[in-house]
């Protein structure tokens, strides 16, 4: 390993390969600094919620905010991934109606956030996703069930972080933007080209740790996309009591960084836009924000009731800017998806709804001394005497529901004499 | 010496035992050989240049701790030693400081942070309650969080608001938390290359009282036995110590408040009477076998502590002791604690402290008519 010894000096290489997008902006365009770091004037939407291409003059583009439409592979990946996520959401709300979950806070709406900031990573890369982002965790590679183990109720975390390079889905908002840019500073200090995507909402950026990960992540010029889902409500609260900006992505050019806003149900211009955010992170521009307009089409959770702080008629008009359906009609006005691709990918989505029915349907043993086993690498002397005080309780219980049973047994067979 | 440390690319960038011992070697070179006499404060910064030399993953970071060497200079010449890379200063804000080490951490690197002040540690509490206490449980073990969050801790300094805090039972009272607190010179240098090394956080509390108290102590000897504690798998981890035996009482203490239970023993002893102090060291995990050995052997305890009483560690000793060495006690328990009040002003400070008198005061009341 080696660390260079000043955050200024970087290999050779590394340093030809990097760009600056400000300064490149500044002398292409004729922009300023600020113009180039703050979002441009309008949302960037590629596709309109009729499933339409919008014409390039009316994507939301402007000088030095330019986005390139994603290949056909790139939008029918996303496609699939998006059918997938809307089952994986209603499967889930399903199982938690039935009483097979404690509590699912649904992502349903914003499957196209989801699925963007999954497939915008490399491999080697890091997302840091939220207690919503369970269908981007998926869609990052994580197995279902194990994702799902939180909600369940068997422990707070069911698969490694560092086996998909997922973060654990992050509860404390904001907490986890700044693992994120830990993360990154130890990639950038061993000379990787890790980029991290640290995913947070709207409400979390009136959080200290939201202001405190964009600073740091700044002034160190890390590799950090920080991603912002605006879904308009921290569970009853609008945006706008959490914040009289122009927009939240206005917020990035306070720290040095580029801002951008983005339809969040046009997966088109999400892919585009987060596309280019890796990109530049990739290539030394330091960090970004993008902000993503959406609407949390369901209750916070299941123990939430929307109806007390928000219209029936808000939430028709988010029907019809549905991620899915605008995709759908697009794709398949584009040739590229009929009857029977979608049966292919439909089943798909069945086989991940179905794997997640039968794997929280089932009865999972919980282990008691689990307890002890994973708070300290090895544990101390007094969690050697708890546990030890635990196993005793179990085993009397166990004994004593023994002779209950036997006595049980016994009476049963003098009643039947 | 070279500011590029250049090794194998091995996971997590553990040097190789040859680069180790070669850096070792070097630092102990730079040294004066054999027993001297050091502060406190040199102890530390030792500790943390013998670290940082054996692995390069070791980073060292927080307020001021680059070019001015930390508001008390226990990171003095990291930076000049390691590079900015390696020690440098960070954006002011502590929340910030601790969640990018958990983030370091969980990406192969072993980062030493320093919270510049007992109080001006609390906007860090979410991220070191939350996440550095529960990323290992909450995995079951996958993610290690291999950090140190130093903290200059307690009064006696004449210190103004905010500067003076006992923090330490916050940091007790969470689980998974290590957390140390060293009162003599060689364990400054000791218990903190072992919290170094710990795969597990450690809440590392110095008593800022105590950074330019001196002792003679070998570097040389503490490095020896540093690596031979390495290669048997062995610490002293979790242990307490006798600072000063007897036999008519037993003084528990630790950290700040060592140093005067050392003087309230003196001071006893003049008078005829021998007391025991035992050195907590390690808060978490306690050592109940040291303390309660030496109480079942003397039969008789005051817990001295310069946090608040009420809710308190010493609280928690009391318990602990009770519960295990009733038959063997002649008199209840004392505690001699600050009083349940916010840390005092400067000219205030001595009302409050716990001090030899009280201390005697405390002894005297252990029912010795019996």
């Amino acid at each position: 390993m080696t660390i260079s010894a000043d955050h200024a000096a970087q290999p050779a290489a590394q340093q030809a390969a990097q760009q600056d997008p400000a300064g490149d902006a500044v002398s292409k365009f004729g922009i300023s600094v600020e113009d180039y770091m703050l979002p441009a004037r309008h949302q960037i939407q590629m596709v309109g919620p009729g499933g339409t291409l919008n014409a390039h003059t009316e994507q939301g583009t402007q000088p030095g905010h330019e986005y390139s439409l994603p290949s056909e592979t790139e939008l029918m990946a996303a496609y699939e991934q998006l059918v997938i996520g809307r089952r994986v959401n209603d499967q889930n709300s399903a199982l938690v109606r039935q009483g097979r979950m404690a509590v699912y806070p649904s992502s349903h709406g914003q499957e196209a956030c989801q699925v963007a900031a999954a497939l915008c990573l490399a491999e080697g890369d890091w997302l840091f996703p939220t207690y919503r982002d369970s269908v981007a965790v998926m869609a990052r590679g994580v197995d279902p069930v194990q994702t799902m183990t939180l909600f369940r109720g068997d422990w707070h975390g069911g698969y490694d972080p560092a086996k998909n390079k997922v973060g654990i889905q992050c509860t404390p908002l904001t907490t986890q933007l700044l693992h994120g840019v830990g993360v990154a500073h130890a990639a950038k200090l061993r000379g990787e080209d890790t980029v991290v995507l640290a995913m947070c909402g709207d409400g979390a950026t009136s959080e200290g740790d939201f202001h405190e990960a964009l600073n740091f992540a700044a002034v160190f010029h890390l590799p950090v996309v920080f991603f912002v889902q605006n879904n308009q409500y921290a569970i009853s609260v609008p945006l706008a009591h959490q914040s009289v900006a122009p927009s939240l992505a206005h917020k990035a050019v306070g720290y040095g960084m580029a801002g951008e806003r983005v339809d969040g149900n046009d997966i088109v211009a999400l892919l585009a836009v987060l596309g280019r955010a890796v990109k530049l992170a990739r290539e030394g521009s330091g960090p970004l924000l993008v902000e993503a307009h959406t609407y949390r089409m369901q209750a916070h959770t299941n123990a939430d009731d929307a109806t007390r702080y928000r219209q029936d008629s808000e939430v028709a008009e988010w029907v019809a800017k549905d991620p899915l359906s605008r995709m759908q009609t697009y794709l398949t006005d584009r040739g590229l998806l009929d009857d029977d691709r979608a049966a292919v990918i439909a089943e798909k989505a069945e086989a991940v709804a179905t794997q997640l029915r039968e794997g929280l349907s089932e009865e999972v043993p919980v282990e008691p001394q689990d307890l002890f086993k994973y708070v300290f690498s090895t544990p101390t002397p007094q969690l050697k005497e708890q546990s030890a005080m635990l196993a005793d309780e179990l085993a009397r219980d166990a004994a004593s529901t023994a002779t209950a049973s036997a006595a049980a047994a016994s009476i049963s067979r003098e009643a039947g004499k | 010496m070279s500011p590029t440390i250049t090794t194998s690319s091995e996971a997590n960038g553990n040097v190789s035992a040859a680069t180790a011992r070669a850096a070792a070697k070097a630092a102990v070179a730079a040294e004066q050989a054999g027993p001297q006499t050091i502060t406190l404060a040199k102890a530390l910064n030792t500790a943390m240049v013998d670290a940082m030399h054996a692995d390069p993953s070791v980073l060292v970071f927080g307020e001021d701790v680059g070019m001015l060497g930390g508001v008390f200079r226990i990171t003095d010449g990291l930076t000049k030693t390691f590079g900015t890379s390696r020690c440098f200063d960070t954006p002011l804000a502590e929340s910030g400081i601790v969640g990018m080490a958990v983030g370091m951490a969980m990406n192969g690197m072993r980062p030493v942070i320093e919270m510049q002040f007992d109080a001006f540690a609390y906007p860090a509490f979410e991220q070191i309650v939350s996440h550095v206490a529960k990323m290992h449980n909450r995995t079951k073990g996958a993610v290690k969080l291999p950090m140190v969050i130093r903290v200059p801790y307690a009064g006696g300094i004449g210190g103004v608001e905010h500067h003076c805090d006992s923090s330490e039972a916050y940091y007790a009272h969470t689980a998974g938390l290590k957390v140390f607190t060293p009162a003599t010179v060689a364990d400054g240098y000791r218990m903190l290359r072992e919290a170094i090394d710990s795969d597990d956080p450690v809440m590392f509390m110095e008593p800022k009282k105590l950074y330019w108290s001196k002792d003679q102590v070998d570097l040389d000897a503490l490095r020896a036995e540093h690596a031979a504690n390495t290669e048997r798998g062995t610490s002293s981890e979790g242990r307490a110590a006798v600072a000063r035996p007897g036999t008519d009482a037993t003084l528990i203490a630790y950290g700040p408040s060592v140093p005067t239970a050392l003087a309230a023993a003196a001071a006893a002893a003049e008078e005829g009477r021998s007391l025991e102090v035992i050195d907590v060291r390690s808060i978490v995990p306690f050592d109940d076998e040291t303390v309660c050995a030496s109480v079942r052997k003397t039969g008789r305890a005051v817990v001295i502590a310069e946090a608040h009483g009420f809710a308190s560690m010493a609280s928690e000793i009391v318990a602990r002791v009770q519960e295990r060495c009733f038959h063997h006690l002649a008199a209840p328990i004392r505690r001699v604690t600050g009083f349940d009040v916010p840390y005092p002003a400067p000219k205030l400070e001595h009302y409050y402290l716990p001090g030899v008198d009280r201390i005697l005061d405390a002894v005297d009341d252990l029912q010795w008519e019996d």
